[in-house]
This record gives C-alpha cells, sequence and structure tokens, in this order.
C-alpha cells in the first residue's frame, strides 16, 4: 500500500514546530504544555489529570488534528493511534513507586496507577476523538524510524485501517520530553 | 501464504511445558494462593506465583549463560527460558535476519525501582527484548507490545503481520509479567482484586487474581495448509469511551470480533469455543458479554482461565491461546475453574466442566486498560 504523511509536529521543552517550522516557544513561567493547552484555546479538563506522557502525546495530537482541519468528534474506526517510545510509562512508574516505598507512609494511589501503561496515552487520543480503530503502544530499544515505518506499514494490513496517527512521544520527567507525530494516510 | 505455529513453550505455577499445564487445567488444579501479608502489604490477596528454586534449576539447565552479562531478574529469566524452549522445539535458526523477536509485557522489571539506586535503563521491557535478541544473535530491533492487558495478543497479530506483509518468515512472540509490590499495591488500589479465588462469569463474582507466567510461541510462513495451527485474523480496536473502564456497550470488543469474523471468513458454527479475558471483575465479563451478544456468538460455548493462573497480564494473550490450542487437539473445551451460576446480563454458554468438542478453530478474546480491546482466530489442520 502507498502512503504519505500529511502533517508532522514536534514538541520539545523547548519549542513546538509544525512541519520543521517553529511555532511556538516556551517562555519563564508555567510549563510549556500548559501554555500550549491555553494557546489553542483547548477545553478539555482532563488534560489537567493526565500525567505527563499523555499530555505531551495528547498537545501533539490535537495540534496536529487542528492542522488537518477535519471534521473532528465523529466516531469512526478508520484512524488506527499507535505511538512509540523506549522507556514506556517510567515517569509514572517512579511516581507510583514513591507511594509504595515506605510501610510507614503508604497510599496507593489509583490515579496513578493507571498511568503505568504506556499505551493510556493511546487511549486518551481515541477518547477525545471517538476513535474505535486500532490503538497500540510499542517499545523499541531505541528510537528507529525505520523500525516504526515497518510497524506503520504493517497496521494497514487491518482492512479498516485508511489513517494512523503515529509517532514517537517519550516522557521521563516533567522537564524531559518528547513528541514527534505525524499523520500517515494511505494513498 | 499462512501463517503456523512451529513451537511454543509455558512457564506457570502449574509446569514448566505445555504438557503439564494442560494436564494441570484438565485435572482443575488451580496455582492461585491466599498470602495475609505478601510481600508485607497490608492486605490479603490470592496470587500465583512461579516457585524461585524451580526456577533457577531450568534456568540453570536450558539457558546458556556464557550468553549473558551479569546476574538475570526474575523478569529476565522467564523470558528468556520460555524464548529458549520455543525456539529449541521450532529448530529455527534465531540468527537469521528473517526472524524477530516480539516480547509482550505490560510491566517488566518494575520491581527494580525499588532498589535503592535504580538501573532505570533496565526497567523497561523494550531493555528485556533487545537482551533476548542479543542472546539469540538475532540482527533485528526486537519489538516490545506494551497495550497493557491484551499485550499478548496485540503481540502475536503484530507477528502475524510481520510475516503477512513479508517482513519477515518467522516471527518469536514471547508474552511474560512477574508479580510485586508495585502491581499487586496498584490492582488493589483500583479495587479490582478478589479475596478468594476468582470466579469468571459468575453471579457472586468479587473481582480477579494476578498471576506470574510466560508463554512463547514461533510462527512461521508456509506455502500450504497443513498439520497444525495457523493464525487467520486479529484485530485491536477501541473503546474511546474510558482509560480504565470497559465500555457499556462492549464497543470494542464487538468491534474486534465482527472484524475477525470477516477477516477470516469463519462463522460461528465453525468455532469450538470463545476463549475470553473473563479477569472475573464486575465490569469485565458483563462487557464481554454484551460484546459476544452483539456479534451474534451467544450459542458458541465461552471459556476463561483465569481460575487456574489469575490474570498473567502481558503473558494472557499468549498462555490461553496456547493451551486453548493444546486443549482441541485433544477434543476438549476446558472448564471454566471458579464459575458457578450465571451472573451477566446477557447470557453465555459457560460452563464449569469440560466439554468434547469436534471443533478446530477458537477465537481469543482480551481487553483492557487504555480502552483496548484484541481478537484473534485461529485454526488447525484444515480445520473446517
Amino acid at each position: 500500500m502507498n502512503t504519505r504523511v500529511t502533517y508532522r509536529v514536534r514538541l520539545t521543552p523547548e519549542c513546538l514546530e509544525m512541519d520543521g517550522k517553529r511555532v511556538a516557544e516556551a517562555v519563564a513561567g508555567e510549563s510549556f504544555l500548559t501554555q500550549l493547552y491555553r494557546m489553542n484555546k483547548m477545553d478539555y479538563p482532563k488534560f489537567f489529570k493526565m500525567d505527563v506522557l499523555c499530555k505531551v502525546g495528547f498537545l501533539a495530537s490535537e495540534i496536529l488534528l487542528q492542522a488537518e482541519g477535519a471534521e473532528r468528534f465523529v466516531p469512526r474506526s478508520d484512524r488506527a493511534v499507535i505511538l512509540f517510545n523506549r522507556n514506556s510509562s517510567l515517569h509514572a512508574d517512579r511516581t507510583f513507586q514513591q507511594t509504595i516505598a515506605n510501610p510507614e507512609d503508604f497510599y496507593p494511589s489509583p490515579s496513578v496507577f493507571v498511568y503505568t501503561l504506556p499505551n493510556i496515552v493511546t487511549g486518551e487520543i481515541a477518547i477525545r476523538n471517538k476513535y474505535h480503530g486500532e490503538s497500540s503502544f510499542i517499545l523499541l530499544p531505541e528510537k528507529s524510524q525505520e523500525a516504526m515505518n515497518r510497524a506503520i506499514a504493517r497496521a494497514f494490513l487491518d482492512p479498516e485501517t485508511k489513517s494512523v496517527l503515529t509517532g514517537w512521544v517519550e516522557a521521563v520527567s516533567e522537564t524531559e520530553f518528547e513528541a514527534t507525530m505525524e499523520l500517515v494516510v494511505s494513498s | 501464504m499462512i501463517v503456523k505455529k512451529i513451537g511454543d513453550s509455558m512457564m506457570t505455577p502449574l509446569g514448566f511445558s505445555v504438557e503439564e499445564n494442560f494436564a494441570a487445567v484438565m485435572a482443575g488444579r488451580s496455582a492461585l494462593r491466599r498470602y495475609e501479608s505478601l510481600w508485607g502489604l497490608p492486605f490479603p490477596c490470592v496470587v500465583s506465583l512461579i516457585p524461585d528454586e524451580k526456577l533457577e534449576t531450568a534456568f540453570a539447565q536450558e539457558v546458556d549463560t556464557k550468553n549473558l552479562s551479569g546476574k538475570c531478574t526474575k523478569f529476565e529469566k522467564i523470558v528468556l527460558l520460555s524464548a529458549a524452549k520455543a525456539v529449541k522445539q521450532s529448530g529455527i535458526d534465531p540468527s537469521s535476519e528473517r526472524v524477530v523477536f516480539i516480547l509482550s509485557s505490560t510491566k517488566g522489571n518494575v520491581a527494580l525501582l525499588a532498589d535503592e539506586n535504580p538501573d532505570l535503563e533496565r526497567v523497561t521491557p523494550a531493555h528485556t527484548a533487545q537482551m533476548i535478541a542479543n542472546y539469540f544473535g538475532n540482527p533485528n530491533r526486537p519489538l516490545t507490545v506494551s497495550n497493557a492487558c491484551i499485550s499478548g495478543l496485540c503481540a502475536q497479530i503484530e507477528a502475524y503481520r510481520c510475516l503477512k506483509s513479508g517482513q519477515y518468515d518467522t516471527a518469536v512472540v514471547i508474552g511474560a509479567d512477574v508479580l510485586s509490590p508495585f502491581i499487586v499495591a496498584g490492582f488493589q488500589s483500583l479495587k479490582a482484586l478478589s479475596d478468594e479465588q476468582c470466579r469468571p462469569f459468575s453471579a457472586n463474582r468479587k473481582g480477579l487474581n494476578l498471576g506470574e507466567a510466560a508463554a512463547a510461541v514461533v510462527y512461521t510462513v508456509a506455502d500450504d495448509v497443513a498439520d497444525g495451527w495457523q493464525m487467520v485474523a486479529g484485530a485491536v480496536r477501541n473503546d474511546a469511551n474510558h482509560i480504565s473502564g470497559p465500555s457499556r456497550t462492549g464497543e470494542g470488543s464487538y468491534r474486534t470480533l465482527m472484524t475477525v469474523l470477516d477477516e477470516s471468513g469463519l462463522l460461528a458454527n465453525d468455532l469450538a469455543c470463545l476463549n475470553v479475558h473473563g479477569t472475573s471483575t464486575l465490569y469485565n465479563d458483563e462487557m464481554e458479554a454484551i460484546a459476544i451478544t452483539r456479534a451474534g456468538l451467544n450459542q458458541v460455548p465461552v471459556n476463561a482461565m483465569k481460575g487456574y493462573y489469575g490474570h498473567t497480564l502481558g503473558a494472557a494473550g499468549v498462555l490461553e491461546t496456547l493451551l486453548t490450542m493444546r486443549a482441541l487437539e485433544k477434543g476438549k473445551i476446558p472448564a471454566t475453574r471458579g464459575f458457578d451460576e450465571i451472573g451477566v446480563t446477557m447470557p453465555v454458554p459457560v460452563s464449569s466442566e469440560s466439554v468434547d468438542t469436534q471443533k478446530n478453530a477458537f477465537v481469543k478474546l482480551l481487553s483492557g486498560f487504555g480502552g483496548c480491546n484484541a481478537a484473534a482466530a485461529f485454526v488447525n489442520g484444515y480445520g473446517l
């Protein structure tokens, strides 16, 4: 199947790039992720409950889909969400570990535990957009565009999948993160 | 071109071979045990644990530690051991560039985080996957599928596509998870655990039990249908509803079932059984029954294996698929251990006794956090 990349965003702690052009930069003060949420006039309070991996993946997807400009929030199953990273949900894992490390101060929180799975971010994007198609999170030993391209090509073997929202989403702390996300469509 | 199983292995508290596990399941044995304060946790729980001593012995026998640097964790040991056994049985050359390794795990080495100075590089299952590839001298980047509880089925679907697309000729899929205070306390915080042995689909079910297991399967491409199991379809769909609760309409599971039936051409009457997730939580089993009914499969026998092993997380999809294959080879649909009285609003045929069958096809169904659902269809030999 022939496919092409339609839009691409890159989000780092310093800036946001759209199709290779810098469109926003972090300014001192509140976190860049919150700044982007406000800049894009999102009204989705669930965002503030998310862990950093979800916030990064969610924002990148929102910005990409706004650029796409298609009608949104209509149930569909022809779009897959397939994301990748190396370190899984390491930041949420470390946060949850802190809540159980001390028997004298044992307070495991369900709202933290639920984010200790990397595929929660694919679920957050599916919920937001009413995507009933495939959702998947794949871990790679290192960032590799080739390995990601191969996985995306395989995803199109699903008879319903006509486009894939995909990319690398890594967040090992509140201040160390990267998302490169693109929309790949069959042509 | 077909995708055929040529090797398998499993390691659970009920045995370190497929044969031992199948015999234990048919004898109605469960690996689930109650602990009043496992690892000092401040609540009782019912779990199944792989015994360390038995694991050490088997590991020393089967794994060539010369190919490893340093000491392995329990998780790494069960992954390596199950992979080594399945690779050996299949007779493949694991160092071939036409072979890909695919790992399924939800939490891998997360127990390492309890160390004073944890090796953070090693926590991710992607590290373990690379370790397996290195052990076998395989040059390809290994894949790790981490889709919560459906990972074991997703990994097989990924393998199926790796072969169907021509990217590789053979895939070694390993599903594994071990338990730790992290995982048990997490599920307890979600109020998902039962302090009794679980009772899938039963009226008085109280929640799930957790378990440790590893299972591996080797799939390869073949020209024609012959003896043995082949994977014929697989699909993953999202509920788009909630990150930690299943859809009330069974939306994602229903969609996976419809896609898999359509893709495989299988009809309800072709299926010996639906081997379902059946975690024994109120919502999961209810959701599965709704999805099955909506898909028109509510006359097909339904069975669940959590009563023998608990929920083995990233292993479940591989373990339960392999056990169903072995059972159907012997003309049996295993009993749903722990089941008593149907407790879902859409009644589906669940049995507390094993049932004889002549049919050679089944569908495996799973669902998980993140709203994800997976189904895959398997056929034995000419099958139909």
